[in-house]
């Protein structure tokens, strides 16, 4: 890969044809699809002013639903960190039957519906679902309930962290294993000092990947939750509600401030990604 | 892959109680719902099944869908081929930029993106009063829900293709440039060929997610029975009705392309030897 730019790039430049028709038509969809639009939701919120735009986001309901989303959402990433590091080892790392189903099977929150994902699961962890009918004389309630949503906000960011630790895992030298085990450390010793530090940006990656996801998710939620204000109610479903009642301006507002985080998201995650790739272009 | 050696193997009770973790959190994480949203569906007998997938309104659903996603797809195919020939292929200033911002539809909550069109379109919009004089419906009708489609299935093309393509570089074109072929026949016999499993993997789950697209539909659709109810919001209908069978019988149509879109994604993994990374 190095050598192809280095070598492409000592050409004269833009032998190619189609530069400026590509360019043109690239840019012009990505700004009539993508970025008018989008800076609408901003523009179309400053004319609420500061003072109303606070008391939007001021309100009881719109404050807790912003714990719930986030604190859900940054629960479910590290839940995904520990899962996906889990199914990611084991996939990668031992041979057993049924592995490539399994395999294949770790995109399943990618390819299925969000929301045939969520009455799925909603039918599942209801009381009389058949999961959730063993749960409800433990006490335990997840669908209506908080649990319900971190539930639904793990199962959509599963892929994200398993597909971002796998390819790192399957670069892992076992030079450095062996040599350390060579000098008498012992499996754990090796895995710790060895084998995780430089899986960690990658995980870090993968956890945010699934908690950026979290954030914004809508159709796997909504059936799950119960939706009860202050209680249940996550901000992309308030955002809905304020748009069901006509109140634009209540939704722009809360739309500007979601986006406003993601773009916060994609540049740290981008910093990430640049991280993950020089560590393992030198690895 | 080659042998394992001793020291680096891990214990055998170990692997066992790993792998048994992980096969348990998969089967019952992944595997029972999936499951589950058939058993509900063939509930009340295979008839009830397929009489609510050949109602009045499912089919109609279904034909909405098909639409939205026939129209999605292509866009985005297009796009995502000028998107790619145009990073890989030339040095320009603000690549890094264009980048980024080719994934933002992936880091926007898709009820923003539906929002976003609502603001344009609405009858509120910057477009709104316009439109209405000119009687043209966007917003609660085909256009919107395909420009919603369009928004959150942006990126998948053009991020398989991308990185494919760089890697590549751009030898092969030049060398049929020199031999006199036309740019259109670079691109028709060497580019072309050798990007297609690229370009039909990310058509794929492109045309997954325009299928299944639920929040920013749901924001422009206006929820209008037999008319703008996708395949999705159908589903979502038929359960709020408390009608079970139907919800999941219809719920189960999109697992199948869920299902059909994953044995197609493995399948050209394994056909091209390269095992496909999401990052």
């Amino acid at each position: 890969m190095h050598s192809s730019i280095s070598i492409s790039s000592k050409r004269p430049r833009r032998v190619l044809p189609g530069f400026g028709l590509s360019l043109g038509f690239t840019l012009s969809y990505l700004g009539l699809i993508v970025l008018i639009p989008l800076t609408l939701v901003f523009f179309k919120s400053t004319g609420l002013g500061f003072t109303g735009f606070w008391k939007v986001l001021s309100s009881d309901r719109v404050q807790s639903a912003f714990r719930l989303t986030f604190g859900l959402s940054a629960l479910a990433g590290l839940l995904n960190g520990v899962f996906g590091f889990l199914v990611a080892w084991v996939l990668v790392r031992y041979q057993f039957p049924g592995r490539k189903l399994l395999d294949a099977a770790v995109d399943l929150p990618f390819a299925m519906p969000t929301a045939v994902a969520g009455i799925a699961l909603t039918g599942l962890y209801a009381p009389n679902g058949w999961i959730g009918s063993k749960l409800a004389p433990l006490g335990i309630k997840v669908a209506f309930a908080p649990l319900g949503i971190l539930l639904a906000l793990t199962f959509i960011g599963l892929p994200f962290v398993v597909r971002t630790l796998q390819p790192v895992l399957e670069d892992l030298e076992s030079a450095q294993e062996e040599a350390a085990a060579s000098l008498g450390a012992n499996r754990w010793e090796t895995f710790r000092r060895v084998i995780f530090p430089p899986l960690l940006p990658a995980l870090v990656t993968g956890s945010t990947l699934a908690f950026a996801r979290a954030v914004g998710e809508y159709g796997s939620v909504v059936f799950i939750a119960g939706n009860k204000p202050g209680k249940t109610e996550i901000v992309p479903l308030l955002i809905m509600t304020k748009l069901e009642q006509f109140d634009y301006a209540g939704a722009t507002a809360l739309a500007s401030l979601m986006l406003a985080i993601s773009f916060v998201l994609l540049l740290f995650l981008n910093f990430l990604q640049r991280k993950t790739s020089l560590s393992r272009r030198s690895s | 892959m080659s042998p394992v050696s001793r020291s680096t193997q891990d214990p055998l009770w170990t692997r066992l109680l790993l792998i048994g973790a992980a096969v348990f959190f998969l089967v019952l994480f992944l595997l029972v719902p999936l499951f589950s949203i058939f058993a509900e569906a063939f509930k009340k007998g295979v008839a009830l099944y397929f009489e609510a997938l050949t109602e009045e309104n499912a089919r109609s659903a279904v034909l909405l869908t098909l639409t939205v996603a026939a129209i999605t797809v292509p866009f985005n195919a297009l796009f995502g081929v000028a998107a790619a020939w145009v990073i890989a292929k030339f040095e320009f200033r603000g690549k890094s930029l264009l980048l980024a911002l080719i994934d933002l539809p992936f880091a926007v909550s898709p009820v923003v993106s539906g929002l976003c069109y609502i603001l344009v379109f609405g009858a509120n919009g910057v477009l709104g009063p316009w439109l209405q004089a000119h009687d043209i419906r966007i917003i609660f009708a085909l256009p919107g829900m395909v420009l919603a489609t369009i928004f959150v299935t942006f990126p998948f093309v053009a991020r398989e293709l991308i990185p494919l393509m760089q890697a590549q570089g751009s030898d092969q074109e030049y060398a049929a440039l020199s031999l006199g072929a036309s740019g259109w026949q670079t691109f028709r016999r060497v580019t072309l060929p050798n990007i297609k499993w690229a370009l039909f993997y990310g058509i794929i789950l492109c045309n997954a997610r325009a299928m299944g697209e639920f929040g920013a539909v749901s924001v422009v659709s206006g929820h209008i029975r037999g008319e703008t109810n996708t395949l999705p919001l159908h589903v979502e209908v038929l359960y709020n009705d408390y009608n079970m069978v139907a919800a999941f019988a219809c719920a189960s149509m999109l697992s199948l392309l869920g299902l059909v879109t994953l044995l197609l994604k493995t399948f050209i993994e394994w056909r091209t030897g390269l095992r496909h990374r999401h990052s």
